[in-house]
């Protein structure tokens, strides 16, 4: 590892202290506690939707969340090692083929659908018991 | 007026802050940087300190230069560089200079040799819109144009930007602020970017236009003072009456 990589590892390890990030990929549901500040308080505004992408560089990871508010679609771009992402809650998991849903953006309603993901393990556990 | 330091570029990254601002930052690297030669007013006619950086073979390194070095008993260094103080900012030969010598908040002027972009064209290298798509314009998409008038002047005017080589030349960024320092490990954290590429050597200096913050130490952040801050005081005192002894050495 270079300076600069073990520099980000650190901020890392120093971030996954205080927060556990969950696991999740492109087609997940997931709900986004977003740090608002108004004025002098600060509060947590939640921000759910489809994640579309996700990009792995280090401190500069990040993911896309994509919904649509007021029938209007609405991408938000969240830095993943943010302080102001409070909380990151997987609502649903999605089956996808692809990392970048891009082709989302050109859809609404049912073709938007994203099929659900069930972990085939958990189920087998709970057949054999 | 105190000493400046060399400092190796070693990549950016980005720093979150605890308010959730996020910092893009530059990280420099102070890689045994100590003092090799003092430049004093009676003997060379300015005061300066020389500084050494890095480290080089010997055996790439030139016998005056050997000589040079070991006059100072320092390692060779890869980089010398010298830097112009006030007569009460002179340091001892051989002191090496901490990441502490700058403070959080401070602003700098940094200067390097940029990248270099080899020979470009008028547009990458000036800017010019070049020529249109279509309309009848064939080959010469990305021209410059017309490069003067007429019969009177006749001639093209001195310093009209045409194409030539680009990039490799020395620049200095001014007022880059200084956001976090790490003593242990030699780092500097700069907003932003500086010149050159990753491993180039830049010598930072305390900034033109900003007045050096009253807590940043003078005449030095030294690697032995960076140990505790409280015997900071005693310590400067100490190297204020070294320069002394160290004179008389090298004149006898």
């Amino acid at each position: 590892m270079n300076l600069i990589q073990t520099l980000e590892a650190e901020q890392i390890a120093k971030f996954k202290e205080s927060k556990t990030i969950p696991a999740f990929r492109a087609g997940d549901t997931l709900k986004v506690g977003v740090k608002v500040v108004e004025g002098e308080r600060t509060r947590i505004q939640n921000y759910e939707g489809v994640c579309i992408a996700r990009s792995n560089k280090g401190m500069g990871s990040s993911f896309t969340v994509r919904k649509i508010s007021f029938g209007e679609g609405v991408e938000r771009v969240f830095p993943l090692y943010s302080p102001n992402v409070d909380s990151i809650e997987v609502v649903r998991k999605g089956v996808v083929r692809r990392a970048k849903l891009y082709y989302l953006r050109g859809r609404r309603g049912k073709s938007a659908r994203i099929a659900e993901r069930r972990d085939p393990r958990p189920v087998a556990e709970a057949s054999e018991a | 007026m105190r000493t400046g330091v060399i400092a190796k570029k070693m990549g950016m990254t980005r720093l979150f802050q605890d308010d959730g601002r996020h910092v893009p930052v530059t990280v420099l690297v102070l890689d045994k940087v100590q003092v090799v030669a003092r430049r004093e007013a009676d003997r060379d006619g300015y005061v300066a300190v020389q500084l050494g950086a890095g480290t080089a073979k010997a055996k790439n390194v030139s016998k005056p230069q050997r000589g040079h070095f070991g006059k100072a008993e320092v390692e060779p260094k890869a980089r010398v560089a010298e830097f112009r103080v006030s007569e009460d900012a002179l340091l001892d030969v051989g002191a090496e200079i901490s990441a502490d010598h700058y403070v959080a908040g401070q602003f700098v002027d940094i200067s390097g040799q940029t990248q270099g972009k080899g020979f470009a064209g008028g547009m990458k290298r000036w800017g010019f819109g070049g020529l249109r798509a279509t309309h009848g314009v064939s080959v010469s998409h990305r021209s410059l144009g017309s490069t003067g008038q007429r019969q009177d002047p006749g001639r093209v005017f001195k310093n009209k930007k045409m194409a030539g080589h680009m990039g490799d030349r020395q620049r200095t960024q001014q007022n880059l602020e200084i956001v976090r320092t790490d003593a242990e490990r030699g780092l500097l954290f700069v907003k932003g970017s500086v010149p050159g590429h990753k491993g180039a050597w830049l010598l930072v200096k305390d900034s033109v236009k900003e007045a050096r913050p009253a807590d940043a130490p003078y005449p030095a952040g030294l690697k032995s003072v960076a140990a505790s801050n409280e015997v900071q005081p005693v310590a400067v005192e100490a190297q204020v009456e070294a320069p002394v002894e160290t004179n008389d050495g090298q004149e006898g």
